[in-house]
């Protein structure tokens, strides 16, 4: 099947320009850190009540969850960037050099050639993505013995977050430069996150109108809400109930979240990115060549 | 998108048949009615001017573009159909090939995306780097080839899966003396196996040397087609050179057409070649010595400077030549 062949070609171009290993060195160097930083935590004394030497089982879970989401902020960029630098040359540079002209003129369909991209990159985010995120989460887990509450929906917000850039990268690439494709999907990415902050500013001082610019922000371009998704399946409970304590002040901290993404929204998320990857079909059927 | 006058099979009985294809970009129109038939088995030389649409019709043919109007079927089939290319191979003329493969994995890459049964691959790759002078390359990436070698590479890449139509745009490019003669070569093999050729080239010599039949296009329009000799045009003049040449020779050269002279050398125009023994034959019984008898036609490259000449540029479309 032609679509599996383009996948098959999509993994094996990132394994042999390298990228694959360059991955791998640098998430072998953040766990080192990292394990290296939450041991040194641990062994800490605490702040609070150093003749006690350690702290509170509860006190280091919160240390623990907030470290882990900051960490996964970090991740979910780097998954993002990565979307967009894959994506985002994948078909423009191949119809700039010209790569694209012997294979789009084989028996395949135009579809077959980017759903294969889109496949082959969708592969290589999700498994580095889980597997990069879930060495964190053991090392968190030896290191300090605290593991988040629902691992793996959060790495599958982390990795939806991602397939969004990677889906509009490929929308951009059908018609316009590499550099411009990137530029737009990271400043959209970028943009959902402040959108996200707005809104919560705007419920925090009561104001609907800076609330709804934060909603449409979120709608248009959908990163951010299931990065919130994300953030809610790894907050422990307590910390949820702690911030639901502070009512509408806990909506100005950009890293808690006080309930998770709506099933509306995650359908709407879903629509957005099928959505995306038609017009990106229909775009790259109707480019010329 | 069927035309009028043309049934299914009249259709089929030409690998390629365009009608009035059109192309237009924003401000230039890159065909402006281009018709043409090219038959089954044939190794067509697609002449042209730079900037006369050349390039612009492989890709219409091949469903790279869209035509802004007109028709055409490639092997029976309308033009840019999927099917079709599976019988297809295509050289562009911008080659450039995934330079992280090696020459082996990408015409695997290319058996497996024309459905070329996975059994039948290692055998078909060999062969046909083989023929493209490329064996002793097969494990070396695409990345460290010289530009020659990646436009051979652009070659085997184009014959794989054995099609029954080739296109090969500008095919001889980047390639020295010794690969461009290796290319006629390769062309003269595929004209054996009959398989049809599509050749696009301003490479006068190199059209002349291979191909059956020629179309010449400027302006987006073909101004000329038909067989080589067609083309060259006139064959009816002879050039002697003689000595010993008395009046009576004279009356007989004037007898076999309009004479010519000029130092030594009688040129006679309106003889055909097959009249030119019994003229022979004559001046040796009038005493004449002859040095030499050259029937002279016109290179395809006087006929080729002629019509573009004749043309102007202008889109004005002129008959082809009669044969």
């Amino acid at each position: 099947m032609a679509l599996l062949r383009i996948a098959r070609l999509t993994l094996r171009e990132t394994a042999r320009r390298k990228l694959l290993i360059a991955l791998v060195i640098l998430t072998v160097i953040v766990a080192l850190l990292t394990g290296w930083l939450f041991h040194k935590l641990y062994s800490l004394p605490c702040g609070e009540a150093p003749h006690l030497h350690r702290c509170t089982v509860a006190t280091m879970d919160l240390a623990a969850a907030t470290l882990l989401i900051l960490l996964l902020f970090m991740f979910s960029f780097v998954l993002a960037l990565g979307a967009a630098f894959v994506a985002a040359p994948s078909i423009a540079t191949e119809i700039e050099s010209g790569v694209l002209l012997s294979i789009a003129t084989r028996p395949i369909r135009r579809s077959d050639i980017l759903l294969g991209k889109w496949l082959g990159f969708a592969v290589l985010l999700a498994l580095y993505g889980a597997l990069a995120i879930a060495l964190e989460m053991v090392i968190l887990k030896v290191a300090m013995g605290y593991a988040p509450p629902h691992p793996v929906a959060a790495i599958a917000f982390i990795i939806a977050e991602s397939l969004i850039v990677l889906t509009l990268a490929m929308l951009g690439s059908t018609r316009l430069s590499a550099i411009t494709t990137g530029i737009i999907a990271l400043a959209l990415f970028g943009g959902a996150w402040l959108a996200g902050i707005t809104g919560e500013v705007g419920q925090l001082f009561g104001n609907r109108t800076i609330e709804n610019a934060g909603t449409v922000g979120s709608l248009i371009m959908p990163t951010d809400g299931l990065w919130r998704g994300a953030i809610y399946n790894l907050e422990p409970l307590a910390v949820i109930l702690g911030q639901a304590d502070l009512g509408q002040r806990a909506a100005a901290n950009p890293f808690f979240v006080l309930s998770a993404p709506s099933p509306p929204y995650l359908l709407w998320a879903l629509a957005w990115g099928l959505a995306v990857l038609g017009l990106a079909l229909w775009s790259f059927q109707r480019r010329e060549l | 998108m069927a035309a009028p006058e043309t049934s299914g099979a009249v259709r089929e009985s030409y690998a390629i048949r365009t009608v009035d294809l059109v192309k237009r970009y924003r401000t230039t129109t890159a065909l402006d009615g281009l018709t043409m038939t090219v038959g089954h088995g044939e190794v067509f030389g697609f002449l042209g001017p730079n900037g006369a649409g050349k390039t612009t019709a492989v890709k219409l043919l091949l469903g790279l573009t869209r035509p802004t109007a007109g028709e055409a079927w490639v092997l029976g089939r309308p033009m840019g159909d999927r099917i079709a290319r599976r019988r297809v191979g295509y050289l562009p003329e911008l080659f450039r090939y995934q330079d992280w493969l090696t020459a082996r994995e990408l015409l695997a890459l290319h058996c497996d995306l024309a459905g070329v049964p996975r059994a039948e691959q290692p055998a078909q790759i060999t062969d046909t780097l083989e023929l493209v002078g490329l064996a002793r390359r097969a494990r070396d990436r695409i990345g460290t080839f010289s530009k020659g070698m990646q436009q051979r590479i652009g070659l085997a890449v184009s014959l794989v899966g054995r099609p029954d139509l080739v296109f090969l745009d500008e095919p001889t490019s980047a390639l020295d003396p010794v690969g461009r003669h290796d290319v006629r070569e390769i062309i003269r093999t595929l004209r054996t196996r009959g398989t049809t050729v599509f050749l696009n080239s301003h490479l006068l010599t190199e059209v002349e040397q291979v191909c059956d039949r020629v179309a010449i296009i400027d302006a987006g329009r073909v101004i000329a087609m038909g067989t080589m000799d067609e083309l060259r045009g006139r064959r009816d003049v002879v050039r002697l050179r003689l000595g010993g040449v008395g009046p009576g020779a004279l009356e007989t050269l004037r007898r076999y057409g309009d004479l010519e002279i000029e130092s030594g050398s009688y040129t006679v125009t309106g003889l055909m070649p097959a009249r030119v023994p019994a003229l022979v034959t004559e001046l040796v019984g009038l005493g004449c010595e002859i040095f030499a008898v050259e029937p002279r036609s016109q290179t395809l490259e006087d006929r080729f400077l002629e019509l573009l000449g004749g043309s102007n540029g202008a889109a004005e479309n002129r008959p082809p030549h009669p044969a």
